[in-house]
């Protein structure tokens, strides 16, 4: 992260926000579950919502604290880590541009930072800090999820731009995008990992159709994308020629540090640990609801969800300030990346449990929402990299142990095999 | 461990590092599993003059930190003694100085503390139990009982947690002293004893009394110390069997290959792995919020303290899984880290005990 020398001290900083945050900044309505309310909104509401958050990511760039640990020649402010903690702290019980986060400012904004020219980053990275642009990853397909470098979209050189033809899928938010990111196969004679290359895409091109995937709670966030002979200029490419996967790994890495709550490009009270007062803990509330509060079976899940929470925050500062500090290595994402699944799994479970009756059969409100909730509980253990990817990655990436045996490291991926082998007709 | 020690913690960590390798290797921590101390005065008394009993101790009182943070500094010896079971008193010493030098009248700590830094002395902190105090004209007249009290049967002075007029008070206590009892009890780990206290009418002076009066929030203070303490030691502790664990799964061959190639068990270990920094940051986060007096240190004790009750009893019984029979044997070096690790589990709160503690406090958030 390149940062220049701050021109005020972070308790300077702070200072400022504080006077600056409560004057510009709306309050949050307490006790509401983001992901229920978001559940229910129409398509109308939901194009407002996103342009509210637009709008809100305006106010903090026309106030001067958008982009913190953004360089400054791209409109950041350049600033350490330290400062955006502080941000996110002040901006507890307060408004901030929640869905331009992940994946636009990271893994998007983070990846081009890592590797993209400097055109892109004088047009596009300014652009996503005043709320002009959101952007979106293209990399899982339909033929496979954690395969994420055995990508079939294609891009062929015609002159001076390339031609894609493919499709993504999973792609977070992308009917509200304004660009995509994209790995694409290059090379189809060479190994998997050696034939591939990063692009940037016009998500209004008109050879990108849209489709938005229903999941079982109703909501319609994830999309997939089909790309028809979408010309994308040269100049539009992140990375050299083949060499995607080098952007490929960075451009997980930011993900997967994202996920685990640890990334400097992120930024709002989500990533605080200061609780908001007065909304209380929700686990207590669902008890309460369900009249299961005295009961010390009920008790002792409170107590458990809370411990997972203690536990994956204190990871976080600790993988956090180890990387800061030089003394732990960027593969302990993916240790963050777990527990935040591991965490949110078990508290999902938890709050069901709490709910009851009321979580399947009842009244909107907390316990009805643990229920619905507990139908995409594996939601986070399976976006942003799948748990047994991260498992993999720790014991390979963090502790050595060998990788998995892979007979295809030296096939061109041509001929690597992409389904089960045809059988004859039965005659 | 926190991973932002300062170069005065790991200067500090060195020489007893040093120390606690040629005077406690292993074998002579197995060789005192039947001695009845469980340590010797001499390895004792030459700890002590290393500062092991002195950095929760004022300097007006003969004591001093090494980096100005008396609880982090505290917390870096505890993880070496983690690191190396190390035997002796280190807690109950530590906790009974920490309590006379910060509440206890001028008498009291001319009495008590020089002995401790020392290590002519041993002190023990009873707390797990009820003690009743009655006021007999200018004595206190103790019954009830406490159990289990870590080095109660080595101690020379008992610090007693006590109710006198319904008001947690602590008492200085003889052991030796009429109607005072000291039992001696068996102990899962190698080198740490225990011992259970009653007290039948036993008397003693008003001036025991430390602090004066109500000294509801010292034990409290001393009680969050405590279980950060033997949260931070059982980290330490699994962090070696897991070492071990992790050497064995590369030099153990099975079906011609290294365990290590196994998917089903590298993704234990990446869940160990887990677990154990998990348990590195929640007990740096508890010991931060202790030593900066956070209004959160409660819970970021509780939270700790059930944590790595509950996960690090499950690594170290992985480890011994992943081990096969061997990892049962008397022989392997593993039981000696999963006893500590029972006993920092299971006293001063089980991990169950510290939930209960953390829904009271998500109750009145």
């Amino acid at each position: 992260m390149e940062t220049s020398r701050p021109p005020e001290s972070v308790e300077e900083f702070r200072a400022r926000l504080e006077a600056w945050v409560p004057a510009n900044l709306p309050r949050q309505e307490a006790g509401v579950d983001h992901m229920a309310k978001r559940r229910s909104m129409n398509e109308e509401e939901e194009v407002a919502e996103v342009q509210r958050h637009r709008d809100l990511q305006r106010t903090l760039w026309d106030g001067g604290f958008a982009g913190i640990c953004f360089p400054a020649a791209y409109g950041g402010l350049g600033l350490p880590y330290e400062y955006q903690l502080a941000f996110n702290d002040v901006v507890v019980g307060y408004e901030t541009p929640a869905l331009l986060q992940v994946p636009t400012f990271v893994p998007c904004g983070a990846v081009l930072l890592d590797f993209a020219n400097e055109d892109i980053l004088e047009r596009h990275i300014p652009a996503m800090l005043r709320g002009d642009e959101i952007w979106m990853q293209f990399l899982s397909e339909p033929s496979g999820g954690s395969d994420v470098a055995g990508a079939l979209t294609t891009a062929v050189r015609d002159g001076d731009e390339w031609v894609l033809n493919g499709s993504k899928i999973w792609t977070s938010g992308a009917w509200a995008a304004d660009y995509g990111l994209c790995l694409a196969r290059t090379n189809w004679d060479v190994p998997k990992h050696r034939g591939l290359t990063v692009f940037v895409v016009p998500m209004h091109d008109d050879g990108v159709e849209l489709h938005r995937i229903e999941m079982t709670d109703g909501s319609r966030e994830f999309c997939q994308e089909f790309l028809t002979d979408v010309r994308i200029p040269d100049s539009y490419r992140v990375g050299e020629v083949d060499d995607g996967w080098t952007v490929g790994t960075r451009w997980m890495f930011h993900e997967r540090n994202a996920m685990g709550g640890g990334s400097p490009y992120t930024s709002g009270n989500r990533y605080s640990e200061v609780v908001v007062e007065n909304e209380g803990d929700k686990y207590v509330r669902i008890a309460r609801a369900a009249g299961r509060l005295d009961d010390s079976r009920a008790r002792d899940l409170i107590g458990e969800s809370r411990t997972l929470h203690l536990a994956s925050t204190a990871l976080t500062t600790r993988v956090s300030e180890g990387m800061l500090a030089g003394k732990l290595p960027d593969t302990y994402a993916s240790i963050t990346r777990l527990m935040h699944a591991v965490d949110a799994v078990r508290s999902t479970s938890i709050a069901f449990e709490l709910g009851g009756a009321a979580a399947v059969a009842g009244e909107a409100g907390v316990g009805f929402d643990a229920g619905q909730t507990w139908l995409v509980r594996q939601q986070g253990a399976i976006g942003g990299g799948t748990t047994e990817m991260a498992r993999n990655n720790i014991s390979e990436r963090v502790l050595g142990m060998p990788r998995e045996h892979n007979p295809f490291s030296n096939v061109p991926f041509r001929d690597v095999p992409k389904g089960p082998p045809s059988t004859a007709p039965a005659n | 461990m926190d991973i932002l020690v300062t170069e005065d913690q790991e200067f500090f960590r060195e020489a007893s590092g040093k120390y606690l390798e040629q005077e406690c290797p292993i074998p002579q921590v197995r060789a005192l599993y039947g001695d009845p101390a469980g340590f010797t005065e001499a390895y004792w008394k030459q700890g002590c003059e290393l500062g092991w009993t002195s950095l929760l101790v004022s300097e007006e009182h003969g004591g001093g930190t090494v980096s100005g943070s008396a609880v982090l500094d505290f917390m870096a010896l505890v993880d070496l003694f983690g690191t190396h079971v190390a035997p002796g008193p280190l807690l109950a010493t530590n906790l009974v100085a920490a309590a006379v030098s910060r509440g206890g009248t001028a008498a009291q700590q001319a009495d008590v503390i020089p002995g401790l830094i020392s290590g002519d002395s041993v002190a023990a902190w009873a707390d797990a139990g009820e003690v009743t105090a009655e006021r007999a004209g200018d004595h206190l007249v103790l019954s009830g009982g406490h159990t289990p009290v870590e080095a109660g049967a080595q101690a020379d002075v008992l610090l007693v947690t006590a109710r006198l007029d319904g008001t947690p008070v602590q008492v200085l206590v003889d052991p030796n002293g009429a109607g005072v009892a000291v039992t001696p009890l068996l102990s899962i780990d190698m080198t740490r004893r225990f011992a259970k206290v009653e007290l039948d009418g036993a008397r003693v002076p008003a001036s025991a009394l430390v602090g004066g009066g109500d000294a509801t929030a010292e034990i409290a203070w001393l009680r969050l110390l405590a279980a950060t303490a033997q949260s931070v030691e059982a980290t330490a502790a699994a962090q070696v069997a897991f070492d071990l664990t992790m050497e064995w799964m590369f030099d153990r061959y099975s079906f011609g290959r290294p365990l290590a190639s196994y998917q089903e068990l590298k993704h234990r270990c990446a869940d160990m792995k887990l677990w154990l920094e998990c348990s590195h940051g929640i007990t740096t986060s508890a010991a931060r919020a202790l030593q900066a007096g956070d209004d959160d240190a409660a819970e970021w004790v509780s939270g700790a303290k059930a944590y790595t009750g509950q996960y690090l009893a499950e690594l170290v019984q992985d480890c011994i899984q992943m081990h096969g029979g061997i990892g049962l044997t008397w022989e392997h070096d593993l039981h000696l880290y999963q006893r500590r690790i029972a006993a920092d589990r299971n006293t001063h709160g089980t991990p169950a005990d510290h939930r209960l503690q953390l829904a009271a406090m998500r109750e009145a958030v």
